[in-house]
């Protein structure tokens, strides 16, 4: 049997690592990737505290969290082509046009 | 240590290092690769968990769908590797230290205030998946019947959104 507090664990230091993508790259992409993590990760933790209470509501939360990504993952990916054609890269610091 | 835990850190050990490696390469390709191994990682958790429905969903969904998804679009804009450009030198270190913080307060509070309750479903009732997915069935379509039609207008918004953004204008030159 493994302790629940092993998946919350486990689930914190994969957030954590996602948080850290998002504020240490440049890289559009990975910063999008590093979001995905996290969402991985807050999915995990409901799953376990689903098992531990012995529901079936987190799983069906879980599943809508998963159909919800895929929704954002489509219109972020369409939003970061946009974004490329018109500055020619994905470097989230050369998106400074509202810069003073 | 029974099989159960020494599969369960012998995983863990492989989603950290697979997002740690999604984190360092430089390569946007490899952070994908390593990004499609965590994800099935953690879709092995889910079966740990007594979840398979949700396990074959992150598969095909996640590990499946969006992260071709990601390949494709790395290898259309040709963006696999940026010039590295460090504009603020003590953001990298600051970032690490914060979010060690953050990991170590999330990690308490969750412990100590959620309180959950003991250990996690017997591996023996999750490998028992007719009853797992006809439970999800019968809850997806009686009690959440609403949200998962809002689910289903929510992908058809997102799918005209994608279309219209990448769509060019008509009278837009070709660049």
């Amino acid at each position: 049997m493994i302790p629940i507090n092993y998946y919350i664990i486990l689930s914190a230091i994969l957030f954590t690592i996602g948080v850290t993508g998002v504020l240490i790259r440049r890289n559009a992409l990975i910063i999008f990737m590093s979001i995905e993590l996290m969402l991985n990760a807050s999915n995990l933790a409901i799953v376990a505290f689903s098992s531990a209470i012995k529901s079936f509501s987190g799983q069906i939360f879980v599943f809508f969290v998963i159909a919800v990504a895929a929704a954002e993952v489509a219109v972020g990916l369409a939003l970061i082509v946009e974004i490329f054609k018109s500055k020619r890269s994905i470097d989230v610091d050369q998106i400074s046009s509202l810069k003073g | 240590m029974t099989l159960d835990l020494a599969l369960f850190l012998l995983l863990s050990l492989v989603a950290i290092a697979t997002a740690l490696g999604m984190l360092m390469s430089r390569n946007a390709v490899y952070s994908a690769l390593f990004l499609v191994l965590n994800f099935t990682t953690v879709a092995v958790f889910y079966l740990l968990l007594g979840a398979p429905f949700i396990a074959m969903a992150q598969i095909t969904v996640y590990a499946g769908a969006i992260m071709v998804l990601f390949l494709f679009v790395i290898m259309l804009l040709g963006a696999e590797a940026l010039p590295q450009t460090n504009v603020l030198p003590w953001q990298r270190p600051l970032a690490i230290f914060l979010a060690i913080i953050l990991a170590a307060e999330a990690t308490f509070l969750l412990v100590t205030k959620a309180r959950p309750t003991g250990d996690v479903l017997q591996p023996e009732a999750a490998v028992n998946t007719m009853d797992n997915l006809r439970q999800m069935g019968m809850a997806l379509f009686n009690q959440y019947l609403l949200p998962f039609e809002v689910t289903s207008v929510l992908l058809l918004v997102a799918m005209v959104g994608a279309i219209t953004l990448t769509k060019k204008e008509k009278g837009e030159r070709k660049s």
